[in-house]
């Protein structure tokens, strides 16, 4: 068999629970994740794809199951168990978090080229040129005009915050990033400038990522592989245009067919 | 030598929210084809050929059997492997043209080709995929635009140039001659047969007899399921 280069998992759970109250959030949820792929969580509203997301990265903790993380080194970790430092370092550097809100990561009283070189600084990077530097080609990348630099975020449009924040969170190279709705409340064609974005950098960077989404559109051009959540369940998973262009289970059907195709 | 070969491949649809309605498309398929091959899909419409070709892509989930594919010199059951491996089976084996392009938002017509091509530089990549659209008589100024606002004629030539670009193994092509003009529908010819000289095996769908004539070896008959049992 031929499943070469990436054998083995970057992220793993198995057998996922959490209520709130009696609220099932996640019902023994198993979910995988191999290096350099994109997965897409989709599901409406309260299916609990953002507590799966919170959860997956360690920001959420499950009544029962366990989450694994497999450093560069080749060594695993249970998220779970870890120390608050721990995971807190593991944030600053393998990992990323996308907000729906971009007010959530960035800090709004520090300028824009602060934000991205916040990240930097606290991996370590001292010099105060190249931190600068970077943090202007870093949003270049994200097409945000340099002279923007030390304006303050406060000053910016959504779109604009959402890309600043996807510089803030790539800029030190994550191996794995976790996206909960990165378009979500934007205008349509902002949208497709950040998605087309997000694609180019993430295929680029061969990054890792989670995404969460209710639209089916943005799972089908950025992930491989979905998984279709409903009160708390996973019903179906697998590659995305099959999931999506060959239904299987009930609710899936539904979600589907209850696309406007524009 | 076999690329591809499906056994007992069957395909049903289960409709939940029509009532459970239950549609048989596929039963008992036994189908093959060779590297330098080209295998024509016939059959009346309705009987299920773009089933078929889609199954054979794993775009739709075969109800049951098997579908082997010769990848990096083993067959592979796309039916029964992890959606991981059938991404890379597409990545470096399994090449399709659907009937119609996915335009994805502010990609030129020039990358979404470069896009596809496999085993060279961004820019070699680039270059080829100009080559191939001029070939198809898109003109070098619609190169860098999105397609989203080309015509359908145009937008399939482009599907046409991404999905030869690869040169992969096993191209599977959905009516690529569908709307396309006699000159663009020659060149098309041309790209099939030159595929089929460097050993590509071909599996599509051609409603157009002239193309059908000038690429397939052979005629599969997908019959409806009625007139068939």
């Amino acid at each position: 068999m031929t499943q070469s280069a990436h054998d083995e998992t970057l992220l793993s759970a198995r057998g996922l629970n959490l209520r709130f109250g009696n609220v099932i959030a996640l019902d023994n949820v198993d979910a995988e994740l191999w290096p350099g792929e994109v997965l897409a969580i989709v599901g409406e509203s309260g299916s609990g794809k953002t507590t799966l997301l919170n959860v997956l990265s360690g920001r959420m903790a499950p009544q029962s199951g366990v989450v694994w993380y497999r450093d560069a080194q080749g060594h695993l970790a249970d998220v779970h168990a870890m120390s608050a430092p721990a995971l807190r370092a593991l944030h600053r550097s393998d990992w990323g978090f996308v907000h729906q809100n971009p007010r959530d990561n960035l800090r709004m009283g520090v300028t824009a080229g602060g934000n991205v070189g916040e990240r930097l600084m606290a991996q370590g990077s001292r010099h105060y040129g190249n931190i600068r530097q970077e943090a202007i080609d870093w949003l270049a990348q994200v097409e945000i005009d340099a002279s923007r630099v030390d304006h303050l975020p406060r000053t910016f449009s959504g779109g604009m915050l959402q890309r600043l924040q996807i510089a803030r969170t790539l800029v030190t190279h994550p191996r794995l990033v976790f996206m909960d709705e990165p378009t979500g409340g934007l205008d349509v064609s902002v949208q497709a400038r950040l998605l087309d974005l997000i694609r180019t950098l993430v295929r680029r960077l061969g990054i890792a990522c989670v995404l969460v989404t209710h639209d089916l559109a943005v799972a089908r051009l950025l992930a491989q592989r979905v998984m279709v959540m409903q009160a708390g369940r996973v019903v179906e998973a697998g590659l995305t245009d099959q999931v999506l262009d060959d239904p299987q289970h009930p609710y899936t059907q539904l979600l589907v067919s209850s696309v406007l195709s524009a | 030598m076999i690329m591809l070969q499906t056994e007992n491949l069957s395909k049903n649809f289960l409709l939940h929210l029509q009532g459970g309605v239950r549609i048989d498309v596929l039963r008992g398929v036994d189908f093959d084809v060779r590297a330098g091959e080209c295998v024509a899909l016939a059959g009346p419409s309705g009987a299920g050929k773009t089933t078929l070709l889609r199954s054979l892509y794993g775009n739709y989930r075969a109800g049951g059997g098997a579908i082997r594919v010769r990848h990096e010199g083993a067959m592979v059951d796309i039916v029964t492997v992890s959606p991981r491996v059938v991404v890379e089976v597409r990545e470096r084996t399994l090449g399709y043209v659907s009937q119609f392009l996915r335009v994805v938002p502010r990609v030129s017509a020039l990358e979404i080709v470069a896009d596809a091509a496999r085993g060279m530089s961004h820019d070699a990549a680039r270059r080829r995929a100009a080559d191939m659209l001029n070939r198809l008589h898109i003109p070098t100024r619609l190169h860098g635009l999105p397609p989203a606002t080309f015509s359908g004629g145009e937008q399939q030539r482009i599907n046409l140039a991404r999905g030869f670009i690869g040169s992969h193994p096993i191209l599977l092509l959905d009516e690529p001659t569908a709307s396309l003009d006699n000159a663009n529908r020659d060149i098309v010819i041309a790209m099939i047969l030159e595929a089929k000289a460097q050993g590509i095996a071909v599996v599509g769908i051609f409603h157009d007899t002239h193309v059908r004539d000038s690429v397939a070896d052979r005629v599969f008959h997908v019959l409806p399921l009625q007139d068939a049992a």
